[in-house]
């Protein structure tokens, strides 16, 4: 009889930890879909303010079309590319080209004075740093969650019950990293 | 490693919150109390105001908890802004609760020229992070990024619960100690003139002994709101400052703010003394920097700068792997 209801009592406290675990590995994957959408979240805002950005360079440095038109296409090849790395090439080149636009600026003080074209840096930069801050943010989530993961006891029943350790986002480019630091 | 320091941080100050508002709860309690007894020399009849006091006291801490932010940022003289006031700023903490994976806190900003700024609210989604012009104005957008993160490390390690309500409980108690000394000068006199051929006995003995212990605490209340300040502080500056490293990944940023803010020499308005233990920098500790570290609310600047700089090198040989 005493047998039985330490087995029973055993048993209830399996299954109430059993649910405590398997409710907390569904919050934290949650976080980290949330993390990854943030990023999509942060890129979309770049795509937004390009438009204005070219239009604004446009009145002053007419003679750089090519410059204008490489961060254009870049844009239209970040929004249309598929797939995690193809993304990630066509985000990094329009980087690239948005970093050879505010180069540029340099040499056209009129344009550097311009306050409209101040902003819209301003909105730039920190739109930079988002996408880095995003990113960052969804490692630190899906590093917390894979370890949740893998460790004793969750890892007896997390694979088979569906949750899978996530993938790190990958900065191919070291200068991007370097990007949100030397931006004084 | 952080993450179990953080959520550890997170249980911890809760549990403080709860019973710093029980402790100051009971504190309130037994001082009416005593109070009551020294005014009406019935110990019988003094559970009435006491136990009306009490449920005052409980609705005083209800509100701190509920509009302690509001009260902070206007005890502080703080202006609440919007993102057309300073989009930049703005920009600057939207970017940081990215990075933290916490909600837009409101933003505020005090009319100053000493460099702080500070944390308060109940929660992250209720939270409030104040400026001070002079912090806006001389720090550069990478600085003022690691003293957001670092105030915003207050937010999410729920800092801001229990030092919020310390603000308004502390300064309620000394608010109140006020009271009950001028009071007891009061009865004191009249007790004297008038009580000689009473009752006395035992229950005058009952009555003496219960207004000792009301002078008593009286006189100690407001030492103690400064002793619970004290314990507060510190291990959560040194915290707060590894969470900003952790989200901007930049030590040497924040350690070239906490410079700037050490070589800052204006000085502190009266105003902001119940709030010395929510600042960025512990504004009368700058003041007179040979402060001795047992009384302090924060470490001393050359140590956490100190602490800031090794972790520049850490970082470096972490990424040349």
């Amino acid at each position: 009889m005493t047998v039985l209801i330490v087995l029973l009592a055993l048993a209830a406290l399996l299954i109430v930890s059993g649910i405590g675990i398997y409710n907390s590995l569904v919050g934290l994957r949650q976080q980290v879909r949330n993390a990854w959408s943030q990023i999509d979240v942060q890129l979309k805002r770049r795509y937004d303010l390009i438009p204005n950005l070219v239009e604004s360079v446009k009145g002053y440095a007419k003679h750089e079309q090519e410059t204008l038109e490489r961060v254009i296409n870049a844009r239209n090849a970040a929004i249309a590319a598929h797939g995690v790395g193809a993304q990630a090439q066509a985000e990094n080149a329009l980087t690239g080209a948005l970093r050879q636009l505010f180069a540029l600026a340099e040499a056209y003080p009129d344009l550097k004075a311009n306050q409209n074209f101040a902003q819209l840096q301003e909105e730039l930069t920190s739109t930079e740093n988002r996408i880095a801050f995003a990113r960052q943010h969804y490692n630190d989530t899906a590093a917390t969650y894979n370890t949740r993961v893998q460790s004793f006891p969750a890892a007896l029943f997390a694979a088979p019950l569906g949750f899978r350790t996530e993938e790190f986002f990958v900065l191919q480019d070291p200068a991007q990293r370097e990007a949100t630091k030397v931006s004084f | 490693m952080a993450n179990e320091t953080f959520h550890a941080q997170i249980a911890a100050n809760q549990r403080r919150s709860l019973l710093l508002v029980a402790g100051l709860l009971a504190l309130f309690a037994v001082t009416l109390y005593t109070l009551a007894v020294a005014l009406l020399h019935d110990t019988q009849a003094a559970i009435v105001p006491a136990g009306l006091g009490l449920a005052g006291a409980s609705l005083v801490a209800i509100c701190a908890h509920q509009f302690g932010a509001s009260a902070v940022t206007a005890m502080a003289g703080a202006r609440t802004i919007s993102r057309d006031d300073d989009p930049q700023l703005w920009n600057v903490i939207e970017e940081m609760t990215i990075a933290a994976g916490l909600p837009m806190p409101r933003v505020a900003l005090i009319e100053e020229d000493a460099l702080n700024a500070f944390a308060a609210g109940p929660d992250p989604k209720r939270a409030v992070i104040a400026i001070t012009r002079g912090l806006r104005d001389s720090l550069t957008r990478e600085e003022l990024q690691a003293v957001v993160a670092h105030e915003l490390g207050h937010v999410r390690n729920l800092d801001i619960r229990f030092s919020t309500l310390l603000a308004v409980m502390v300064g309620m108690l000394v608010f109140m100690s006020e009271i009950a000394r001028r009071s007891f000068r009061f009865s004191g006199r009249r007790h004297s003139t008038r009580g000689r051929g009473g009752s006395g006995g035992s229950g005058g003995l009952a009555v003496v002994i219960l207004t000792l212990v009301g002078l008593l605490l009286a006189i100690l209340a407001p030492l103690l709101g400064r002793l619970i300040q004290l314990a507060a502080s510190r291990e959560r500056e040194y915290l707060a400052d590894a969470t900003a490293v952790q989200l901007t990944r930049h030590p040497e940023a924040l350690a070239n703010a906490l410079e700037k803010l050490g070589a800052d020499a204006t000085a502190p308005t009266e105003q902001s003394r119940a709030l010395q233990h929510l600042y960025f920098v512990n504004p009368f500790e700058r003041a007179r920097e040979h402060a001795s570290a047992l009384w302090s609310t924060h470490p001393p600047l050359a140590a956490r700068i100190a602490r800031l700089r090794s972790l520049v090198t850490a970082v470096r040989t972490g990424e040349s792997r």
